[in-house]
């Protein structure tokens, strides 16, 4: 056997506030296919990014050891040049340009800066054969479907001479075909001496084309298992994946459960471009009052897509389904239909989504309320002061003052002043997407003393967190969510982060056997 | 009664301030949250300084100061407009056109068909209102940015103005309807050396000024909340009651209030109340500053845009019928470039050009820097070409610093 293409030794990276990963392990044999898999937020793209050098050298602490030489990137380029290819999830084509274009792109066939189109057709076509996509080299971009895209995404790394292919989450956006295709090309490559890294939330996947598995979990190595040939049971992946220790401290609170308050039955919402596909697939959940409920889901799983075309329509298309209060079913086809009938969705991209950062604390925080702090359409500023006020105090929100751009504020005290701005709009539902993400643990544990507050005066919260320890600690009752699909729900008593992963992975396929 | 109970109202609080070492602290805060207006006041302030030593007094004049309102009331008015369509996160680059438009159709309503000046004028605002509206419509609903679209409403307009006047001019206009741009309010009472309806205006003005001031400050101490000091607070009042005074004798000294002082007065009360204190105000707000996050608040963005453009075009129709009125002319060429004046008064007076900032008051002050700086430099002779070399390093100048001063902030 030959030895490592590739050793990353003790990898450690910090970002302000928080290390991302503590000296991690990675080995991968020459012409292997080796999987990483951990939790969102385990460190997997962290780690991908230290190696292709979009973290360039000196940002992090360890030693890569590339073919057997030390390796010291400074930007992607670097990496590429050495034959270290990374293709993202988002993937990086240009749309209107061509399918040769795209490939050659910044590794153009020229001469004096004078491209030779000769050389780039034919060598277009060699490539496309090699990944066996079927289509000319003049098609533009963006009239291929996502599973072609991909394709189109390898020719171009095979373009760059490619020794080690990464591929982050490949087939998240593909359909089962188009999945398989993917991985049997993987197999192929392999076969050609490409060694691959995938990452994946799909074990079954995974166990199909892995020659062995690396886990992370909190920026740390876990375990690499190597896959026999009698393959690897996906219980066995599970294990490592979670089984952090619950440390956070939830608060205490007495449950007082209510009658069935708000209920989404089978819903179904289309991607807004791609409309073959189907983000979220008659998913029906309920919630009642004075419950926190969770929704746990790998990225990509269409928990948010849910939440988001539920209130107002905000994502996808031809989104269906009937959504009820109380049991009596509501019209929600706009933001401010879904706010009249007390309903609030607290965003997880708090930035992009849920503030204005170049306005103030007090207007943030009043905006999706204006009415209550208004008569006659004239806002109250005095009044609108004194409510900010009263909740920078209660929900201890640290800025100077309420008229604090919200921009300069820190990820934990934006997320209070959002969570803020719901509040004061008094709901009775309250969708949370993931409340917690990117705060660190003070103000992570004030913001679970708020939500267990909000359900203990009887508003129906319902909770959407890839943090699993985070939903066993707060959830009354957990969905889980993959593929777009409701794969199980859960009490909290019989839940435990094996028993949620386990659902949180079970892709269509394994689970149309087991119905 | 109302100005009996502040002072007890707010001295027991003034004390406390007074020895504190805060007044500074409270008056540099004030300063910090609006640097860039109070940035384009100083530099408003100065420019005036500068021209009026330069000019040998002349700039200050009560004639010139007359001219000076009277030449730029229609940039003025669109930049009002200008100010909340960039508030809004959008542009409109038909303005100039959509004026000479509206300008001569009301030129061909009273001109041509003797339609009365009252409701040609009316007329003439419904017909910016549906212009308006109408890119709006295609802006807001359909998602066509405005750049294209109101580059198309540029030619459009433009062709319209010359197709309706026949490529001439129409005139002459209803004595009622010059008066909008040229007249004055008219002379009552005993003969004095100054205009008594400008003198009790401007006391009027005065008055209504100083108890807003003392109401807003009462309201604001009610409430709990901080107040300047209570020295600082009668420092501003001398300011606003000198600024005032001096003003209403420089215009009675004259021949009074001119007309389009009040339509502008009026515009600036109305639409600085309606940003300020009004729901749809700060919902457009909202949407500049982050058109998503406003949306997933329940803002009705598209409204609020297509809203934006159809007021825009009714203050387009207003200040076409100022210049006609002050041409005594519906003219083919009106307008031309009024819509960068525009643009240029509203970002020198504290726009983003991402959308979401600004004020009403804003625009008026960056109006008013440029129109000193036109009138000024003609007083001394500066000749146009080197005008508009100035007056695009002034616009430079002043988002330049608005950036510097951003990025400093930390952004």
């Amino acid at each position: 056997m030959a030895g490592p293409v590739l050793e990353m030794r003790s990898i450690s990276k910090s970002f302000p506030g928080v290390k991302a990963l503590s000296a991690v392990n990675l080995t991968v044999a020459a012409g292997e296919v080796h999987a990483i898999c951990g939790e969102n937020g385990a460190g997997k793209s962290t780690l991908m990014k230290v190696l292709s050098g979009v973290y360039p050298h000196g940002g992090y602490e360890g030693e890569i050891l590339f073919e057997g030489e030390p390796c010291r990137f400074k930007d992607i380029r670097a990496s590429e040049q050495r034959g270290i290819v990374i293709i993202h999830q988002e993937l990086a084509l240009v749309p209107y340009l061509s399918i040769a274009e795209n490939i050659f792109l910044g590794n153009e066939h020229a001469t004096r800066g004078v491209i030779s189109w000769n050389r780039t057709l034919t060598h277009a076509a060699e490539l496309l054969r090699q990944v066996g996509l079927d289509e000319s080299p003049h098609t533009r971009i963006v009239d291929l479907g996502v599973g072609k895209q991909q394709l189109v995404e390898i020719a171009k790394a095979l373009a760059k001479k490619v020794k080690l292919l990464i591929l982050d989450e490949p087939t998240a956006a593909l359909n089962d075909e188009d999945s398989r295709k993917l991985l049997d090309l993987i197999l192929e490559l392999k076969a050609q001496g490409i060694a691959c890294i995938i990452i994946s939330h799909k074990l079954n996947e995974i166990a199909r084309v892995a020659d062995s598995v690396t886990i992370l979990r909190d920026g740390q190595t876990i375990e690499t298992i190597a896959i026999g040939s009698e393959g690897i049971s996906e219980d066995r992946i599970i294990r490592g994946m979670v089984g952090r220790d619950l440390e956070h401290r939830y608060p205490e609170r007495t449950r007082d459960i209510g009658e069935l308050a708000f209920e989404i039955e089978d819903w179904t919402v289309r991607h807004p471009v791609d409309q073959q596909r189907t983000v979220v697939d008659g998913a029906s959940l309920n919630v009642r009052r004075g419950e926190i409920v969770g929704i746990a889901g790998l990225m990509g799983a269409g928990r948010t897509e849910l939440a988001m075309s539920v209130f107002g329509r905000s994502y996808g298309r031809r989104a269906g389904g009937r959504v009820l209060l109380h049991g009596r079913e509501i019209r929600t086809r706009t933001v401010p239909e879904a706010i009249g009938h007390g309903i609030a969705y607290v965003t997880e991209d708090r930035k992009q989504l849920g503030l204005n950062l170049i306005d103030d604390i007090s207007r943030n925080i009043s905006l999706s309320a204006l009415g209550k702090v208004a008569r006659y359409g004239r806002v109250n500023h005095h009044e609108e002061t004194r409510v900010a006020e009263s909740f920078r105090r209660t929900m201890n929100i640290k800025a100077p003052t309420v008229f604090t751009r919200t921009g300069t504020l820190s990820g934990g005290n934006q997320q209070k002043v959002v969570l803020s701005k719901w509040i004061f709009a008094e709901p009775e539902v309250l969708i949370l997407d993931e409340p917690t993400r990117g705060i660190d643990i003070g103000a992570k544990a004030e913001i679970y003393t708020v939500i267990a507050e909000l359900a203990a005066q009887g508003k129906a919260v319902l909770v959407i967190s890839s943090e699993l320890p985070e939903l066993l600690g707060l959830c009354d009752r957990i969905y889980t969510m993959a593929e777009g699909r409701i794969t199980g729900e859960v009490a909290r008593a019989d839940a435990t982060q094996e028993s949620l992963m386990r659902l949180m992975t079970m892709s269509a396929a394994s689970s149309n056997e087991q119905v | 009664m109302a100005p009996t109970e502040i002072i007890p109202d707010s001295s027991p609080k003034a004390p406390e301030a007074g020895p504190s070492p805060s007044v500074g602290g409270v008056l540099a805060r004030a300063l910090r949250g609006n640097v860039r207006q109070y940035g384009m006041l100083i530099a408003l302030a100065l420019i005036v300084l500068l021209f009026q030593v330069w000019t040998d007094g002349i700039l200050l004049q009560p004639l010139n100061i007359t001219n000076l309102i009277q030449q730029n009331g229609y940039i003025l008015i669109l930049a009002i407009g200008m100010m909340i369509v960039i508030i809004a996160g959008h542009i409109d680059l038909s303005v100039g056109s959509l004026a000479a438009f509206v300008g001569a159709a009301a030129a061909v309503m009273m001109v041509d068909h003797h339609v009365s000046w009252p409701v040609a004028m009316t007329a003439a605002l419904v017909i910016g209102a549906l212009a308006g509206a109408w890119q709006g419509f295609w802006i807001a609903y359909l998602g066509i940015p405005s750049f294209i679209v109101t580059l198309a409403g540029m030619l459009l307009f433009r062709g319209g103005t010359q197709i309706i006047l026949q490529g001439q001019s129409v005139a002459p206009f209803p004595k009622g309807f010059q008066s909008i741009s040229s007249g004055f309010l008219p002379e009552v009472g005993p003969h004095t050396n100054y205009h008594n309806l400008t003198l009790l205006l401007g006391l009027a003005v005065l008055a209504v000024a100083i108890l807003q001031e003392l109401r807003g400050r009462r309201q604001t101490a009610s409430y709990g909340l901080e107040v300047l000091p209570l020295g600082l607070f009668l420092a501003k009042l001398a300011v606003i009651t000198t600024a005032v005074l001096v003003f209403t004798l420089l215009l009675a000294s004259y021949r009074g209030v001119p007309i389009v002082l009040l339509i502008l007065g009026a515009l600036l009360v109305a639409f600085g109340y309606l940003m300020r204190n009004s729901i749809i105000g700060r919902h457009t707000y909202a949407v500049g500053g982050n058109e998503p996050a406003a949306k997933l608040s329940g803002v009705k963005s598209k409204r609020v845009v297509f809203l934006a453009f159809t007021n825009m075009g009714i203050l387009a129709a207003l200040a076409g019928m100022v210049f006609a009125a002050r041409l005594n002319a519906g003219t083919p060429q009106a307008g031309i470039n009024f819509e960068l004046e525009a643009i240029a008064a509203a970002f020198i007076g504290g726009a983003s050009a991402s959308g979401g900032v600004g004020t009403v008051l804003g625009a008026i002050i960056g109006g008013l820097v440029l129109g000193v700086l036109n009138n000024g430099m003609s007083l001394v002779g500066v000749g146009t070409d080197y005008q508009q070399v100035i007056k695009g390093l002034v616009l430079l100048a002043a988002v330049g610093f608005d950036v510097y001063n951003k990025r400093r902030a930390g952004s």
